[in-house]
């Protein structure tokens, strides 16, 4: 079997850390936790992160470059501003159900642990990819006439603290229905709420 | 034999429909005697020249610069004569034609009140479509509102000298064009980081993001040769209007078209996308020393 390169094993240790942070918290994690579950030792580990804290920026950037890339291939399609809303709250549901510790982190350790962001990855520098793309797709949105012209965070805060509202909703076993059966209303709520009057 | 001064460039400065903003802005030009020195003013509108307006509109003579200012209307007369036949008279034989300002450029101010009928010489806004199509390669556009005394000093010292003017697609010296009326800004600083002003006049704070500045889109030079040798629009806090630029009058001048908090325009020739992603980190940062005045400074910021 071939060995994983440095980059591969980064995107592991990754996952696995996703996994205990969201799971465990992130105070009571520790790196000997980490470097178990990929079965490395806590001085290779190092290697690769040079403490908890790095890897926890590391990881933020991770997930906003991920979904960044996502909504990306949203924006950039055709489809209307309506086709799009719910592609994005669609992408969105599907990482949470089968990827459900990357919003797990965000939602449980990101926006709950400010103190650990404060350096380094305040405001926009760990979420530019993500907040970058749903500018273009609010500006788009304007631009073609579909959405009301309003301010930003107005807009993006309806937007993602609905579908974030949702998840964390979904996470404590408190929707009756799976996110799947949600999306079209969710989809339909947004874009009333946000098309031009 | 002749004398020096018999070679000298014969000017005509004709107006069309204009305010004579151009024609103000010229008589600031700091060296203006030395340079009328150099030609010999046939016609202008309020500068003492050799031959009296009728001559001029009875096309009985001809010039080497022929100088158009203000909108090309065609049916507007001047004593009476089509200002259309008269500037047909004068391109055919001039060997320069110069539009000074934004309305002879491309139809500018006046072209908005009657856009079916109006034009620059050359252009209608940015398409190369107006009267004087057959002479286009004599027409050298001197856009702004007003043009800048230097600009159009510059152009015909060019000419006097026999020197080549290179221009771009929209007929502009490219030396005076070639910038954008951001560079040389004195906020350039407040623009990198993002910070923005909230009042007009103010020497702090980029006016960009709300007062509708357009300089990171505009070709001028305003920044670079300033205004009276010692200022800017931008540099006294006041937004530039693009007054260059072929779409100038634009509406909601004093204002950043936004949508959803993002502006509508981007400096030129930037993606949006990484313009909104640089712009974002830049905002993150707060630089004490941007947000205070500049006038309270200390040197251990």
């Amino acid at each position: 079997m071939a060995r994983m390169t440095k980059e591969e094993r980064k995107t592991t240790i990754i996952s696995a850390a996703l996994q205990l942070f969201s799971e465990r918290g992130f105070y009571i994690t520790t790196i000997p936790d980490i470097a178990k579950k990929v079965g490395m030792s806590v001085g290779n580990f190092y290697n690769y992160f040079n403490s908890k804290d790095i890897l926890a920026k590391e990881l933020i950037i991770y997930i906003s470059e991920y979904l960044g890339r996502n909504i990306r291939v949203i924006n950039e399609k055709e489809s209307s501003t309506e086709e799009k809303i719910y592609e994005i709250v669609s992408m969105y549901f599907n990482m949470a159900d089968e990827e459900p510790e990357m919003i797990e982190y965000f939602l449980r350790v990101y926006l709950s642990n400010r103190e650990i962001f404060g350096d380094g990855c305040e405001g926009m520098l760990c979420v530019s990819p993500f907040v970058t793309e749903m500018m273009m797709f609010f500006n788009d949105g304007v631009e073609c006439g579909k959405l009301h012209n309003q301010d930003f965070f107005s807009a993006f805060g309806l937007f993602m603290g609905y579908l974030g509202g949702m998840v964390f909703l979904f996470g404590e076993k408190i929707l009756p229905e799976p996110l799947e059966w949600y999306k079209e209303s969710i989809s339909q709520n947004i874009y009333n709420a946000l098309k031009t009057r | 034999m002749h004398s020096k001064q018999d070679k000298k460039p014969s000017i005509i400065w004709f107006q069309g429909l204009t305010c004579n903003g151009n024609t103000h802005s010229f008589l600031n030009l700091e060296n203006l005697e030395k340079l009328l020195d150099k030609f010999e003013l046939l016609s202008h509108p309020t500068l003492p020249s050799t031959q009296d307006f009728k001559t001029i509109t009875d096309c009985t003579l001809i010039c080497d610069i022929f100088i158009f200012e203000g909108t090309y209307d065609p049916l507007m007369k001047r004593n009476n004569v089509l200002v259309s036949n008269i500037i047909e008279h004068y391109s055919k034989y001039a060997k320069y034609i110069i539009a000074a300002g934004s309305c002879a450029s491309f139809g500018g101010i006046f072209r908005s009140s009657a856009p079916q009928r109006n034009s620059g010489i050359l252009f209608v806004e940015q398409e190369k479509s107006g009267p004087l199509l057959s002479y286009e390669r004599k027409v050298i556009n001197i856009s702004g509102c007003p043009l800048h005394p230097q600009w159009l000093s510059y152009t015909l010292n060019m000419i006097e000298k026999g020197n080549n003017i290179e221009i771009d697609s929209l007929h502009r010296p490219i030396e005076l064009y070639s910038n954008l009326a951001h560079h040389g800004c004195t906020k350039n600083e407040y623009f990198e980081w993002k910070v923005d002003t909230e009042n007009f006049g103010e020497k702090e704070g980029c006016l960009f993001y709300k007062q509708g500045c357009r300089a990171p889109m505009t070709h001028a030079s305003c920044n670079k040769i300033l205004w009276n040798e010692v200022s800017s629009k931008t540099r006294v806090g006041t937004p530039c209007f693009g007054c260059t630029e072929p779409n100038f009058p634009r509406s909601n001048l004093f204002s950043t078209k936004t949508n959803m908090s993002i502006p509508e325009d981007v400096p030129l020739g930037v993606p949006k996308r990484n313009y909104l992603t640089i712009t974002g980190i830049a905002k993150t940062f707060h630089i004490k020393r941007l947000e205070g005045k500049l006038i309270d400074y200390k040197t251990t910021d």
